[in-house]
């Protein structure tokens, strides 16, 4: 019961006591979405992206959807894609999926010591990079790995990093998945919650500084925006009118925290950035043909040198946090399958089909395709190694790269290491 | 006398401290009705409610400084940083605030805070789930600092932190934590329930901050390690057949100064042993304390095995660990040496 409401029965207040916020589920008990409130799709206004913030602010509570029940793109967000476009932005969410399937289940057989995924966020990071343009910056978490299949960077090469092989380009010091791609744009993967949020910013003003077109995108989990360092890029990102997208993927879930303990219960992750002057959308996460116009949009404002946005992705993290992580010890094992957006390609499938540029049998053909394209590239990776059978780098290299140029400490312990 | 993991030994000192004193409250990232990642919380919430056992936002800083907000009002908060590669937000309240707040308050305001944080690499972690920052926290005056190698000296340490009147950092050797790791990667890990010091009381006990205990006696050569290190050091002795003490020290801040030269003293050779990089590590201050105290006691110079100055790499873990075979070159050469 509310302090208030009980203050009004019984005239007097009620002890005090630490509000804890607690999921609306647990283990064992139904899913509940009761409380979600999820907007018609359509509905929302596209404003022009130099109105002014009073009039953005009522975007940072609403939700922006564009397809429909059936599948129809509905609205003034509809960004309007080609059909080309359309299929490519499902073969980049699918082979995705297929990638993190073939890794997972790689980490299962003991070829690798680690593995995340990003099943049923997809459309996060195959919309957002199609939607930018190639030559922008991105400074990912762990879970767009999409962004580096959109940017059509090889299977295989992201693979020798799952497996630290000898192709390994990080000289398997990184545990997997923490890719680093300086030539698709993607900043090496920070085991350090957040870090990336307030580098991003830096990354944009030093573009802004030297008059360069390009633009800066981040990422963060819902959970890690409690960190000082999401709070630090907003302010900066405000200060400066930095050219910066700042996403919040609110996947629901932060290891075994709902959105609550991330301060998502009193009102939404986009609001946050109100306070800063940031402009902010709501919006579907699911929602391919949404999540790309918002990023449009915010690409704009950012390239036409009006400011920073954040956009709050509304999505479902499916999948466990990680190859360590056990859901069913902390949320009902429905959630998944009953999140109320839906998943991300079965629901650009169904528009796709919607306007007759696709069908159930090219889609499970196009399936099998991806499938045996992942196992080609998996058995090349392994082919250079993987962790637990090798090879690897040698244990020479461990010594390299600490500085540029190796001191007398270095040389020493690795004379001593024998290598 | 039951037999328990490390991490259920953690698990009971926080249980006991729950229920004697009301003042205990556990918070940390997913310590909750998850009961945190290694588990080391489980059940506590479910038995202790959710005010005194429960999750916090993912904000490193944050924890620490309602921690030591908390502290301040009179409880004992128990705070659990996920890993101790995590902690680095949280340095400017640990190290400007908790450590500082009696000294700089006249002793009007205290910190009597506990910080859990699980160290130490084998886990495949690499650089952000490995490292052993100890030697950064020993630095800084006004916090003690703690690992322990066992499931007995854990909880009674535990118990001891939590009791304390200053800010007490924790820290866990995670790869000890279901059973007495020694380094041999390759070969299966002993569990705690067929080791001696995996027999815990249940109940309330305590073992004292500031005291080392002596792993195994010998007249050899010394060893002084801590945390995993010292099931290290116990394989090289018993691999080697040279006769050498373990000291382990348990308590970093403060040393037991008394243990190390008593044990110096008669051996005359000192082998310092840790996992954290080796500049400006714990051990340096180690050695400097043998050589200031036992300096005409010394037959041969003071060897330090240690991690490599760099990063914890993933793959090449194993050659990074400073594991049995680098303890038993190290005692070789202070043995050999006249
Ligand atoms: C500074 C820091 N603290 C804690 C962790 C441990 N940790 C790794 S992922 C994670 C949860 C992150 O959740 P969220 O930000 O929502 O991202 P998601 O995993 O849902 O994509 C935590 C607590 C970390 N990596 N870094
Ligand atoms: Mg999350």
């Amino acid at each position: 019961m509310s302090n208030v409401r009980s203050l009004r029965r019984t005239g007097k207040p009620p002890r005090p006591y630490l509000h804890v916020p607690e999921p609306k589920a647990r283990p064992g008990e139904p899913a509940d979405f009761s409380t979600l409130a999820i907007p018609e799709a359509g509905r929302q206004a596209r404003p022009a992206v130099d109105a002014s913030a009073r009039e953005l602010r009522p975007f940072a509570e609403d939700l922006i959807r564009v397809m429909d029940g059936e599948g129809r793109a509905v609205g003034p967000w509809d960004p309007k894609l080609d059909a080309d476009t359309l299929r490519r932005g499902l073969r980049v969410m699918m082979l995705t999926r297929a990638y993190d399937d073939r890794m997972y289940r790689a980490q299962r057989q003991g070829k690798t010591s680690f593995y995340m995924k990003c099943t049923g966020e997809e459309a996060v990071a195959s919309a957002q990079a199609m939607a930018l343009n190639r030559a922008d910056m991105l400074f990912p978490t762990y879970r767009q790995q999409g962004l580096l299949i959109a940017r059509d960077w090889p299977l295989v090469d992201m693979m020798n990093q799952v497996y630290s092989n000898t192709q390994d380009r990080l000289k398997g010091r990184q545990m997997p998945v923490f890719y680093s791609s300086a030539e698709a744009g993607f900043f090496s993967i920070s085991g350090n919650l957040a870090t990336q949020y307030s580098q991003a910013v830096g990354w944009a003003m030093a573009a802004a500084i030297k008059g360069d077109s390009r633009i800066a995108a981040a990422w963060i989990g819902e959970g890690a925006t409690a960190e000082g360092d999401f709070h630090h890029a907003l302010t900066f990102a405000s200060v400066y009118r930095a050219p910066v997208i700042l996403n919040v993927v609110n996947n629901q879930w932060a290891i075994s925290s709902f959105q609550g303990i991330a301060g998502g219960e009193a009102t939404t992750f986009a609001s946050r950035a109100i306070g800063f002057g940031i402009p902010a959308l709501r919006v579907d996460g699911n929602d391919f043909l949404a999540v790309y116009a918002v990023t449009q949009w915010a690409a704009e404002r950012a390239r036409t040198h009006v400011g920073p946005t954040l956009i709050e992705l509304f999505t479902y993290r499916a999948a466990p946090h990680s190859t360590s992580d056990d859901p069913s010890k902390y949320r009902p094992a429905e959630e998944a399958r009953q999140w109320p957006l839906g998943d991300p390609i079965a629901r650009l499938k169904q528009h796709l089909i919607s306007l007759g540029q696709w069908s159930e049998e090219r889609h499970v053909q196009l399936e099998s395709e991806l499938i045996e394209e992942v196992r080609a590239a998996g058995r090349q990776a392994e082919s250079y190694g993987t962790l637990d059978k090798g090879p690897h780098h040698s244990a020479k290299t461990m010594f390299e790269d600490v500085f540029k140029d190796m001191p007398w400490n270095l040389r020493r312990q690795r004379q001593e290491s024998g290598v | 006398m039951p037999a328990m993991t490390m991490i259920q030994a953690l698990n009971s000192a926080m249980d006991i401290m729950l229920a004697r004193d009301p003042n205990v409250v556990v918070l940390g990232e997913d310590v909750g009705y998850f009961g945190g990642v290694f588990r080391c919380t489980d059940g506590l919430q479910k038995k202790h409610g959710r005010h005194r056992v429960f999750d916090t936002p993912i904000a490193e800083a944050g924890i620490l400084g309602a921690a030591v907000g908390m502290s301040v009002y009179g409880l004992r908060p128990v705070a659990e940083i996920q890993f101790a590669d995590y902690i680095y937000p949280a340095a400017d309240q640990l190290i400007s605030e908790a450590a500082r707040l009696r000294y700089r308050s006249g002793g009007e305001f205290t910190a009597p805070l506990t910080v859990r944080a699980p160290c130490g690499g084998g886990i495949y972690g690499g650089q952000t789930h490995s490292q052993s920052p100890e030697g950064i926290f020993t630095h800084v005056c006004g916090l003690k600092t703690v690992i322990p190698s066992n499931p007995y000296d854990a909880k009674g340490l535990l118990i001891s932190a939590i009791e304390d009147d200053d800010p007490v950092i924790f820290f866990e050797p995670k790869r000890l934590y279901n059973g007495p790791f020694d380094g041999h990667h390759d070969k299966p890990t002993l569990p705690w329930a067929k080791h001696p010091q995996g027999e815990v009381p249940a109940d309330y006990y305590t073992v004292p901050l500031g005291k080392a205990a002596i792993a195994r006696p010998g007249s050899a050569a010394t060893v002084i390690a801590y945390g995993a290190m010292v099931h290290v050091a116990l394989a090289a002795v018993e691999e080697s057949g040279i006769d050498a003490e373990v000291i382990d020290l348990r308590t970093l801040i403060p040393v037991d100064i008394d243990a190390i030269v008593a044990s110096v003293e008669k051996t005359g050779r000192c082998v310092i042993v840790h996992e954290a990089t080796r500049t400006s590590g714990f051990g340096a201050e180690l050695s400097a304390l043998v050589q200031e105290h036992c300096f005409y006691h010394l037959e041969a110079p003071i060897e330090r095995v240690t991690g490599y100055d760099t990063p914890y790499p993933h793959a090449l873990e194993w050659d990074y660990f400073p594991g049995p075979a680098r303890v038993t070159e190290a005692l070789r050469r202070v043995t050999e040496a006249m």
